[in-house]
């Protein structure tokens, strides 16, 4: 939690110094979420979200380094600089994306969880039963592609958890004004018989629990779940947001009760660690995130010639005739993906 | 629903270009004009209202619709949720039943996940009914790439969309003509897809006090030239007079046309212009295959085909999906470096 906090706020000075461009979402407050999740999960579960994706990258093990050299655009980044802030893939640690359309990735994590459903049962009989998470905002929520992912889900029986992280605000406007019955979000999941469970997202040990009993459970009966994730953005939607629309009162309340802090404190009453466990912890965050700047300054800028990489994996098909016109406009074939891996079962 | 016009404002004052309407103007921003624009047919026509994600509270997300609210009030600007699909379907069932909606996409990528009502729907409600119902509503936002907002968000829809018959595309290129071609957009009987640019919310121009609108199909000659003609739309506009700068320099003299509307495509201008220049060059910021710009090349092939001293050069974005890096973002651009060298090739100086 530490680490994503101070690789978000040195995220923002970056921003502010125009090293990084674009959008760039942070996940300051609500990085409890992330971290309770991945850790509840196995690493080969797969994880699926939206634009607000630096924290799920880090928590799921993707280095600071290659964060942050995605969002300067350098080729050290995830993604060689292709992706940007709002684009973040880890293959190894089976991260498919953030994604930057308000709700397009929930369709995918059913997709993921029916995809390893299926590699259970048509492929090599049942064994590894992997549950998929798949965040959204609680502005996502109404999206109509999330309504038709979860009755897929329900209908198909995925192991799937759409988790809602619910900060109450989609960009400027506050949830009730733009979802109806937000009072009960987890109505949403009930109407396509998914399994509900309202979770206190500023508290990770909770969070952590709560995860790993549903999760098991999801596991066990390959059934879907809907998540109502209660948690606060502490800054603006995006770094342009001058936060008119709600008090400082309001942000100073859910700031006391800051995930960091209370487990900190948790973990000092009973003893687990002390001041100095802390401290030293700190500044190993510290120094992980400034290295990770470092690394990103110095990282090269893409070569021309990656503009035209990953394109096609064979732009001439699998099984090209004997003449290649020039006709692909510049992409060219030079791409690491492979379908399978070679082995049985899925990728 | 006549009584909802309110009265004595029925003289529609049209001009081709804002600048021969005389008068006073004033120096304003892109994003005001389209503003000004909006709130001007919403004091004269109770039926129009403005509809979108951060609208109303928040003032627009790129400010467009700042202060509208006030004015206006909630029953007319409507913030909606983050449901593309299910609010411009529900505005062009309003457009039906007689409103004249217009309908913010904060970005014009987001439309996608609404192609349904805004493809299937909307222009084809007149033709599939016979001739019994229109729909009448404006589709607005910005299109193409912003600064680095990578491949999900930098869409150039008119690539896509100008496919559809049926709908109209207005893609301006400075505060002037957004002003004039939206005022049209919210009186035109039919569905207006108006295509704005992040990258230009903030661009001033001059545009005049007095009241005026800017038909469809007509384009504007924003330079006059003799050697080559830059045909283009949109913010691409600004990189050709620049590149006709430079080009003028070496001795190329350019025409720059600016087409404003792609569908209607006014092809009189860039013909009579091609018959003087003998040469062409189509700017256009989609990419190239069954593009808008490949379609306008074809048409300059077909009707000056015996006028051209070389085939129609083409600068689009690259062939490849918006990348994020800056330095590949502007290399896949149509910029005034490939516009340069389009032209010196079109022209033998290459
Ligand atoms: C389809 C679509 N519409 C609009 C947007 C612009 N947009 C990006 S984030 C956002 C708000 C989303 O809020 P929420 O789902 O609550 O997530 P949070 O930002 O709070 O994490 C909007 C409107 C988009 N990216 N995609
Ligand atoms: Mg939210």
């Amino acid at each position: 939690m530490h680490l994503i906090r101070e690789f978000e706020v040195r995220c923002m000075q970056s921003y502010q110094e125009k090293k990084i461009g674009g959008f760039c979402h942070v996940y300051i407050g609500q990085e409890a979420v992330a971290v309770g999740c991945t850790a509840a999960m196995k690493h080969e579960d797969p994880i699926v979200t939206a634009y607000r994706d630096h924290g799920h990258a880090l928590a799921r093990g993707m280095t600071s380094r290659a964060c942050m050299a995605e969002m300067y655009g350098k080729v050290g980044g995830c993604a060689k600089g292709k992706g940007g802030s709002m684009h973040m893939f880890d293959r190894p640690n089976n991260l498919y994306g953030g994604h930057g359309i308000v709700g397009a990735q929930t369709p995918l994590g059913a997709g993921l969880a029916f995809g390893t459903k299926y590699e259970d049962e048509v492929i090599n009989g049942g064994k590894n039963r992997r549950v998929t998470l798949a965040f959204l905002g609680d502005g996502a929520v109404n999206q109509g592609a999330f309504y038709e992912a979860m009755n897929l889900a329900g209908l198909f029986d995925l192991p799937v958890i759409f988790i809602v992280e619910n900060n109450g605000y989609s960009m400027g406007t506050a949830i009730h004004r733009g979802t109806s019955m937000s009072h009960d979000l987890c109505i949403k999941g009930r109407a396509h018989g998914l399994k509900e469970a309202t979770m206190d997202g500023m508290d990770v040990l909770a969070v952590y629990h709560d995860m790993h009993e549903l999760a098991e459970w999801c596991r066990a009966n390959s059934r879907p779940a809907f998540v109502d994730m209660k948690c606060y953005r502490y800054k603006g939607h995006s770094m342009s947001d001058p936060r008119k629309y709600r008090t400082r009162e309001e942000e100073e309340r859910h700031e006391s009760n800051d995930p960091i802090g209370k487990y900190e404190q948790s973990l000092l009453a009973h003893g687990v660690i002390t001041d100095e466990t802390i401290k030293s912890i700190m500044a190993s965050c510290r120094e992980e995130v400034r290295d990770a700047i470092q690394f990103s300054n110095e990282s090269p800028e893409p070569p021309m010639s990656d503009l035209y990489t990953d394109v096609f994996v064979e732009p001439w098909g699998r099984f090209p005739g004997s003449s290649q016109p020039d006709f692909t406009g510049g992409a060219t074939n030079v791409c690491s993906f492979r379908a399978t891996n070679g082995k049985e079962g899925l990728v | 629903m006549t009584a909802v016009l309110s009265s004595g404002v029925m003289s529609n004052p049209v001009f081709r270009e804002p600048e021969t309407l005389g008068g006073p103007t004033r120096e304003i921003e892109f994003r005001d004009a389209i503003r000004e624009a909006m709130s001007e047919e919403m004091r004269r026509d109770k039926r129009v209202f403005l509809l979108g994600e951060e609208v109303a509270q928040y003032d627009g997300a790129y400010k467009v619709s700042k202060g509208m609210l006030a004015e206006f009030g909630e029953r007319r600007i409507i913030d909606t949720p983050i449901s593309e699909s299910g609010f411009a379907g529900m505005a062009i069932g309003a457009a039906m039943i007689g409103l004249r909606p217009i309908c913010e996409f904060m970005s014009w990528s987001f439309s996608l996940v609404a192609a349904d009502p805004i493809l299937n729907n909307a222009p084809k409600m007149l033709y599939m009914s016979g001739g019994q119902w229109g729909c009448p509503i404006v589709f607005r936002g910005n299109d193409g790439a912003g600064g680095q907002l990578g491949s999900t968000h930098s869409w150039c829809v008119e690539g896509l969309y100008s496919n559809v018959p049926g709908v109209k595309i207005v893609i301006p290129s400075c505060p002037a003509d957004a002003k004039g071609l939206m005022k049209t957009a919210i009186r035109d009987d039919d569905p207006v897809f108006f295509l704005e640019s992040e990258r230009m919310l903030g661009n001033k121009g001059h545009v005049p006090e007095g009241e005026y609108l800017i038909p469809f199909g007509h384009a504007a000659v924003r330079r006059r030239g003799t050697d080559c003609t830059l045909c283009s739309w949109g913010r691409p506009v600004n990189f050709c007079l620049e590149a006709a700068e430079i080009l003028a320099k070496e001795g190329i003299s350019c025409e720059v046309i600016d087409l404003r509307t792609i569908r209607p495509l006014d092809m009189p201008t860039v013909i009579q212009s091609v018959r003087k220049t003998n040469c062409a060059v189509v700017v256009d910021q989609s990419w190239s295959f069954s593009s808008p710009g490949g379609e306008l090349a074809a048409l300059i092939h077909k009707h000056c085909f015996d006028d051209l001293d070389n085939f129609v050069y083409r600068v689009h974005s690259d062939d490849v999906p918006t990348p994020y890096s800056s330095k590949l973002e502007q290399e896949y651009l149509p910029n005034v470096r490939k516009i340069c060298e389009a032209v010196r090739a079109a022209t033998y100086r290459a």
